[in-house]
């Protein structure tokens, strides 16, 4: 590894020492402890080999591919509208999020804008799908810090949000909603008023989990000062999302895109993006903590001035896209999702890369975990939070 | 900005050329100073190295420079530019599929039975340019200045090797094992190129575009079942004799639906 | 004729079947009971769920159900496992608990032994609870269990001290080491020169009781000092490759050793089988004795539960230094004010 901390390499350094002296009396060796691929922290199927001195780990080493499914190969034989139904399964608890930067792509290569009620519902639902997301991490996290209950509550106030969901799109999970050039459909009667209420419950389900869980003692022991990531070591990993912010770096693709794409209105919304500066497991929770509650302030706003009008611009019915090349990335729950879309003009995309916020953030895992316990893997691993779906694609 | 764009007005066979000229048309005179300036600030610093570059005003920069100077260019990005983000890596094939249409979703062929059977196509770049199958493709962030570049090189087709990104950007790692892994290019200097997904013995490199997708070849695609009949077509399917498969049935009916294609 | 004289009447082997049929219900219904009401019941409710509700009225009979699965399913050996030390773990875990049991009193006559040493061998066989999860922990052959079987002894052990000195407190305090005779000295005590309610040491001994409950979790492994087992990391660390009978062995030993512990804290701090207004010494209290025990047991094994279902886990390095930086200095300082006390007074 080209970059270490000197925090890291003096515990490194300590710790061999340490053994070196212990070696010449009594003959020790390592262990080595098989975290996964069936493992309750690894949330499906990632496996992490790691070295143990003790309960130290000396060096990490994690092992994907379990849940490889090919989604760059299996996108060339699928028309445009098809492939959204392949991409709703790499991040399946915001899946809804997965579907945007793709066809905001396939938009921009066909020079095709979706009418404004169409963007402002497009965006609603992309928060929605924030916190449906990031809910559950925030009662995940406590069971991999220890406590049982805080997930219960987890997944009793996410079952309100994909209600709302499912009322506007029919899936729960995979909502397969957002078209080339607008959506399926407009929202159904009365839902503006009950996603209302519903942001309301989110937001004292927040207040819930900053008592119970962040503002435990022993939380904070287990996560303040555990896993720290520097800014610059975080930005050369390319983490996103905020495990990013939660380093102070002050970067969200909602508000600093750089791929100019419209089709999400968050330009037009008063909200700010929340950074924490110490890079440890507990500003991650908490920049995600905030973040929950940000989006459900913008979902407020964005059914106030919701704008009418039609919900499909006019493309044909058989999308063919022009030749061309195009990068979308937007702001996903989990970070920085992007596609890359190489069209030769046709029916089906000629290369898709698919840049997943997961396997940029997993990324820093062998560097990370070197020098920790291993009840600190799982924290650690716990709030960089991935989805297999997203390392594996 | 919304196009009425049909089906006559996009040609299959359009060329890349084409449609930069049309994109640039469409933003009309409006230049794209930030965008300006980084590709000139590259030029001058690099000089022969930059072989070509495209921007598209105020949406995306692409910039091929050649392999020799792939490392280097990172370097002088993150160190000199303030590009210290590292967004990913990857490679493109540009081979047209060697399977012809059978690779292609099966919709298409029983929409346009008229584009069977495709001579072997041409091989055709896109942004920026090219003039090997493969090109590696990256993508570099400057999270202060809100700016972003994509890189390209062209990677020679005998030696398949280009140089590695990790000593520059440590996120680089996976990346280049994955593009090891997917199309065999190998990165000089990477500290280890392992399988990142698939088993240790896995040969060939899937997402080479000569790598046939077996599922697709051995059996008809399911998808072709969504290919929903028009009202007017089931009502004729009634009096005649049904088709065996629903595979079938799409090719039965072959150019009514492509004239449907008009309007939404 | 008082209960004692008619047992002392019956045979050996009569009086020894009921000893061992009273410890079986002492220690399995109350560990049954317990299962039911905070694992299935109060925590559910905790956790905005109703708890299992099917068998039985309430899912009453859920426990029952959940044993003969157990019972039926096929008690594996791993194939690297040291199978007599794999198989014998979790007895040696159980006959912990039931050396625990008979030192508890839950009436004037209702006791198993009568021993003037009595809560001093009681924390004596608390620990050999330990050598049967290093043993699980080694036997099993996994890493995760090892970790977990290591975790554990060095955590009870830790453990072992402040519960040991918070008693000392109690035993200056009463003057004996005799179970029965500190309720005695609970229920005849007064403070302050009131003696309605005695003097249960709760009130005097506060600091201690608040250090016995906070060992006792340690000592059963419940969260927050849950690490030997820690679900999400370790994967129930030395109970990983357990299956079937053993693992039901397990899952009762911990249930059944929490009402245990609960017992002994109940009897030390709150007064046994003593409840206000009646002779402690009362033939009655043989009857009523046991369930004022019961309650206090479900009250104290309540305190257990919700603490583990709200706590996060602590790490194994701040474990130890919650042990030995302020549990331990906190209990000696106890001692001391406790013994200066009892001269001065």
């Amino acid at each position: 590894m080209t970059a270490v901390s000197s925090r890291q390499q003096l515990n490194y350094i300590a710790a061999q020492a340490a053994d070196a002296r212990v070696n010449l009396e009594i003959e020790t060796e390592g262990m080595t402890l098989n975290i996964g691929p069936q493992h309750p922290a690894t949330h499906g199927t990632l496996r992490i080999v790691a070295k143990l001195d003790g309960e130290q780990v000396i060096a990490a080493d994690p092992v994907m591919g379990y849940m490889h499914r090919g989604y760059e190969k299996l996108s060339e034989v699928r028309t445009y509208p098809q492939v959204t139904t392949l991409v709703n399964r790499i991040d399946w608890l915001g899946s809804f999020a997965n579907e945007v930067p793709f066809i905001l792509a396939a938009e921009q290569l066909m020079e095709v804008e979706a009418p404004p009620r169409a963007q402002w519902i497009r965006t609603v639902l992309f928060e929605m799908s924030r916190i449906a997301n990031i809910v559950l991490f925030l009662g995940d996290m406590a069971v991999q810090v220890g406590a049982v209950t805080p997930v219960f509550f987890a997944f009793r106030d996410r079952e309100h949000i994909l209600n709302q969901i499912e009322a506007a799109t029919g899936g729960r999970f995979h909502p397969n909603f957002d078209r080339i050039g607008g959506l399926k459909d407009d929202l159904p009667k009365g839902w503006i008023v009950e996603t209302k209420q519903v942001m309301k419950k989110m937001r004292s389900f927040c207040d819930e989990i900053e008592e119970l869980v962040m503002g435990n003692e022993i939380f904070q022991a287990r996560t303040r000062g555990i896993g720290v990531v520097p800014a610059d070591i975080g930005l050369s990993y390319g983490l996103s999302g905020a495990n990013i912010r939660g380093s102070g770096v002050d970067w969200d693709v909602r508000r600093d895109g750089t791929t100019g794409a419209g089709g999400l209105v968050h330009s037009e919304l008063d909200w700010r993006v929340w950074t924490h500066p110490d890079g440890d497991s507990f500003s991650r929770f908490w920049v995600r903590l905030q973040e929950v509650r940000e989006s459900t302030k913008m979902v407020d706003q964005l059914l106030d001035g919701l704008p009418s009008g039609p919900i499909m611009a006019k493309v044909p019915r058989i999308i063919k896209v022009p030749a061309g090349e195009a990068y979308v990335e937007t702001e996903n729950p989990l970070g920085v999702m992007g596609y890359y879309v190489v069209s030769a003009g046709g029916l089906v995309p000629f290369r898709v890369k698919i840049r997943s916020a997961s396997f940029n953030n997993m990324s820093i895992t062998p560097w990370l975990l070197t020098g920790v316990y291993v009840p600190d893997i799982i924290t650690i691993l716990g709030s960089l939070y991935f989805i297999l779906g997203d390392i594996d694609r | 900005m919304i196009r009425l764009s049909s089906n006559d007005t996009v040609d299959v066979t359009a060329a890349f050329g084409a449609d930069e000229t049309d994109a640039a048309a469409a933003n009309g005179s409006a230049t794209d100073e930030v965008r300006e300036a980084m590709l000139s600030e590259l030029q001058e610093e690099l000089g022969e190295a930059v072989v070509e570059s495209h921007i598209a005003a105020g949406v995306d920069i692409t910039v091929r420079v050649t392999s020799e100077a792939w490392a280097s260019t990172a370097e002088f990005l993150k160190n000199e530019m303030g590009f210290a983000y590292f967004n990913f890596l990857s490679a493109i094939d540009w081979l047209p599929s060697p399977f012809g249409r059978d690779m292609d979703s099966q919709v298409d062929l029983a929409l346009e039975p008229a584009a069977e059977p495709v001579e072997p196509e041409e091989m055709e770049h896109g942004l920026a340019g090219g003039e090997t199958r493969f090109q590696v493709l990256a993508r570099v962030n400057d999270v202060a200045g809100h700016r972003a570049v994509t890189l390209k090189a062209d990677v020679d087709d005998t030696a398949m090797s280009a140089p590695s990104w990790v000593p520059v950007y440590a996120g680089a790692n996976w990346h280049e094992r994955e593009t090891w892994e997917m199309f065999g290019i190998e990165f000089v200097g990477h500290p280890g190129l392992r399988h990142i997904y698939l088993p240790g013995a896995f040969e060939g490199n899937p997402l080479r575009k000569d790598y046939p997708l077996l599922a697709r070849r051995v059996k008809p695609w399911p998808g072709i079942v969504d290919v929903e009949l028009m009202p007017t077509e089931q009502t004729d399917e009634a009096d005649g004799e049904a088709p065996e498969t629903p595979a079938a049935a799409a090719l039965a009916t072959p150019g009514e639906s492509t004239e449907e294609t008009g309007d939404a | 004729m008082s209960s004692t004289q008619v047992f002392a009447e019956l045979a050996y082997w009569q009086q020894t079947g009921i000893r061992v049929g009273a410890a079986l219900a002492a220690v399995l219904l109350v560990a049954g009971a317990l299962v039911y009401m905070h694992l299935f019941k109060a925590v559910s409710f905790m956790q905005s769920r109703l708890g299992p509700m099917e068998a039985g009225p309430y899912g009453s009979l859920q426990l029952l159900a959940e044993v003969g699965k157990h019972i039926q399913k096929e008690d594996i050996f791993p194939t690297k496992a040291d199978r007599f030390v794999f198989g014998a773990a979790p007895f040696v875990v159980l006959a912990s608990t039931f050396l625990l049991v008979v030192v508890v009193p839950a009436g004037p006559d209702a006791w198993f032994i009568d021993s003037e040493l009595g809560i001093y061998l009681g924390l004596a066989v608390s620990s050999v609870s330990v050598l049967g999860i290093l043993m699980a922990g080694w036997g099993s052959s996994n890493k995760y269990s090892l970790l977990g079987g290591l975790r554990a002894t060095g955590q009870l052990i830790a453990y072992e001290l402040p519960l040991i000195l918070a008693v000392v407190g109690v035993v200056i305090q009463a003057g004996t080491m005799n179970m029965a005779d500190i309720v005695y000295a609970q229920a005849n005590g007064e403070i302050f020169g009131l003696g309605i309610v005695g003097n249960p040491y709760i009130l005097t001994q506060g600091v201690a009781f608040v250090i016995f409950l906070i060992a006792m979790q340690a000592e059963l492994a419940q969260a927050p000092f849950d690490m030997p087992v820690a679900e999400s990391e370790l994967v129930t660390g030395y109970m990983t490759e357990y299956s079937g009978m053993r693992f039901l062995l397990f899952f009762i030993g911990e249930f059944a050793t929490a009402g245990v512990f609960a017992a002994v804290a109940s009897v030390l701090f709150l007064g046994g089988w003593y409840v206000p207004g009646i002779d402690p010494t009362a033939d009655v209290m043989n009857l009523l004795g046991p369930l004022v025990m019961l309650v206090k047991i479900v009250g104290l094994t309540f305190l257990v539960f919700w603490t583990r279902f709200t706590m996060p886990r602590f790490r194994e390095d701040q474990l130890q230094r919650l042990a030995w930086k302020f549990l331990i200095p906190i209990a000696l300082a106890n001692i001391v004010v406790t013994g200066v006390l009892k001269v001065a007074f």
